[in-house]
């Protein structure tokens, strides 16, 4: 490693409350994607601590981080990250393929997420033979197959054009309003972040400010000009 | 995850590259291949040597005139006969011994009506025939009283008998050789043999006969009657030796060597023989059977080139498949698998060939190849082991990849 000490993250302190819907925002290099991949516990910070659920998540071996994951974080990703060669379904079975579920109870919630987020007829398509917002709504059923304490979207409308991106940030929406689910939103974009209930702003590995977001957006309004 | 499920994904990951699998596997196929037909060549190069030989009875020895060394400086050069009078000492004298045969061979144009073949008659006794274990086919062998007349009888070989007679029997039928006329009175099961000589070419006439009528002044040196060649059947494998010993001393009383002399006479044992070739051809064939492992060895490095290529192409799905719980152990799991599947899938398809190939080279009627059991279960385990080594350094490497930045990566 170099000499000089990188610090990705310095001082950042916050919690989020079961069932809150948050946007972390920042440009690129504020730090977003390593915090990110710490709350995703794919990373472990080098000092400080992060509990989830009450659990610290720091001092974790790398299986016991796959088992966090696998259970308690599901992921969204820009680019969908779907399985090519595999349909829909085995795309959503993936996460309880290692989760040690066994094949028909598997099937019998893959394929009532399918449902929730409205593919309940594309379940056999590959992902070559969906749009691109169905191939998120399979990214979606993909990460709440588990029914994750945590649902992370990383830019999840950055590939969509804007009216399949509204429907995308309805789902996470409904999601949040109906079933309680706690939502963190990865994004540089504003537009996107004013849909959330509270907005952290990162730059440079700090906290520029933690606010509650009296008003959120409805998914569908129109974007002000000056965003675009 | 399950095995048959890993099994199945790394199946699909196969057929939709199927030029790169196949390309991936030929290594492997050519290697497996190598190895059962070589093995199998060899196999049967060396039972072919060992029925040839023991098909002589594996108890015979053989005794030819002629020094193994140099004479000594000063010594003489003479050359050295066996004679009529050395076989009858040592009919006489040898123990634990079935069968003595001394044979005087000459090669004439045998001509049977209109047919000819170039063909070496063979002088013998009653004892011949079982000795180098000929079975009479038709008709009857050479016996003491033919000798004793000295009868114009011939046995023939099932070569010579189709050589001279076509389909007609040849039992009663008159052959010529060098003017004189011999009456066939019998036929030989055919030995089969493959290789150098073919001992179904043969002519027998009662020993005596040939003296007298036949072989003319050739046949003597120093007023004796020569042969060629005495084979001694030992009363089993375990008198060997000893006899050899026997013959040994018994010559060089009878020939009046000095005990500084060397032997005028050659002793070769069948069983010595035997143990040699096949020492030689076990060794030929493990050698062939080496040098194919080396080309497994290569496919196997193939195969590594690929799946580390394949971690690479593959890097994000490594990283999704960790984002959503997979641990370092299913990662490597799954990549073994498809390594195994490959080098599998590779040993079966060489083992395929190899016994093809087999079958094309006994088809052809070059060697009758064994394809054994061994080594088709050999070449399918050494690919396993192959797909399992070569697998485990890429699959780590997948294993190990940090999940964030395995998903970053383009």
């Amino acid at each position: 490693m170099g000499e000089n000490e990188v610090r990705a993250l310095d001082g950042v302190s916050f919690s989020v409350e079961k069932g809150e819907m948050i946007s972390i925002m920042g440009p690129s290099g504020s730090g977003k994607s390593t915090l990110m991949s710490i709350v995703g516990c794919l990373d472990v910070p080098t000092s400080g601590s992060y509990l989830l659920d009450g659990v610290p998540v720091e001092k974790m071996r790398d299986t016991q981080l796959a088992d966090v994951r696998n259970r308690k974080i599901g992921f969204v990703f820009q680019q969908f990250n779907l399985l090519s060669r595999t349909s829909a379904l085995e795309n959503v079975l993936l996460p309880l393929s290692y989760s040690g579920l066994g094949p028909r109870a598997s099937r019998e919630k893959a394929l009532k997420t399918l449902e929730r987020v409205g593919l309940k007829d594309r379940v056999k398509h590959h992902p070559n033979e969906l749009s691109g917002g169905q191939q998120q709504r399979v990214a979606i059923a993909r990460a709440l197959v588990n029914d994750p304490s945590i649902l992370i979207a990383d830019e999840p409308t950055g590939a969509l054009d804007s009216k399949t991106g509204a429907e995308i940030m309805e789902l996470f929406q409904s999601l949040h309003r109906d079933s309680g689910q706690t939502v963190i939103m990865v994004t540089h974009d504003s537009f996107i972040a004013r849909h959330t209930d509270r907005i952290i702003h990162l730059a440079d590995g700090h906290i520029l400010s933690d606010a509650p977001n009296p008003n959120p957006l409805k998914a569908g309004a129109l974007r002000p000009d000056a965003d675009v | 995850m399950l095995i048959s499920q890993n099994i199945l994904t790394a199946l699909r990951g196969l057929m939709a590259n199927k030029l790169r699998s196949a390309l991936t596997i030929l290594g492997i196929v050519i290697g497996v291949a190598a190895v059962v037909a070589l093995m199998a060549i060899g196999n049967g190069a060396t039972s072919s040597i060992t029925s040839r030989i023991t098909s002589n009875g594996s108890n015979l020895l053989n005794i030819q005139a002629g020094r193994s060394q140099r004479p000594a400086p000063g010594a003489s050069f003479a050359p050295t006969y066996l004679t009529y009078s050395d076989y009858e000492v040592l009919a006489k004298t040898l123990t634990d011994v079935v069968g003595i045969a001394p044979a005087y061979q000459s090669s004439y144009t045998v001509t049977a009506g209109i047919q000819s073949s170039r063909i070496s008659v063979t002088g013998v006794t009653e004892d011949y025939l079982s000795v180098h274990t000929y079975v009479i086919a038709a008709g009857r062998g050479i016996n003491a009283n033919d000798r004793a007349k000295m009868n114009p009888v011939a046995v023939i070989g099932a070569t010579t008998a189709t050589d001279l007679f076509l389909t007609s029997n040849p039992i009663g039928q008159k052959i010529k050789a060098n003017g004189v006329t011999f009456t066939v009175v019998g036929t030989l099961v055919s030995k089969g043999s493959s290789g150098f000589t073919n001992e179904d070419d043969i002519v027998c006439i009662p020993l005596e006969t040939g003296y007298s009528k036949l072989f003319g002044a050739n046949a003597v040196q120093n007023g004796q009657k020569t042969v060629n060649a005495i084979s001694v059947s030992a009363s089993s494998a375990d008198t060997v030796n000893a006899v050899s010993a026997q013959i040994e001393f018994v010559l060089r009383h009878q020939h009046h060597l000095k005990p500084a002399d060397a032997d005028d006479f050659r002793i070769s044992n069948q069983a010595a023989l035997l143990s040699t070739l096949s020492s030689v051809t076990s060794t030929l064939t493990t050698f062939l059977g080496a040098i194919a492992a080396l080309s497994l060895l290569v496919g196997g490095i193939g195969i590594m080139n690929i799946t580390l290529v394949s971690v690479t192409e593959r890097t994000r799905e490594i990283g999704l498949r960790k984002a959503v719980g997979a641990r370092k152990d299913h990662i490597l799991f799954q990549f073994l698998v498809e390594t195994v599947t490959l080098s599998m899938l590779g040993g079966i398809i060489g083992i395929l060939l190899g016994m093809g190939i087999a079958g094309v080279v006994t088809a052809l009627g070059l060697i009758t190849a064994q394809v054994s059991l061994s080594s088709i279960l050999l070449s399918f385990f050494f690919s396993l082991a192959i797909g399992l080594f070569f697998g485990i350094y890429p699959a780590f490497r997948a294993a190990n990849l940090h999940p964030m930045e395995a998903l970053r990566s383009e």
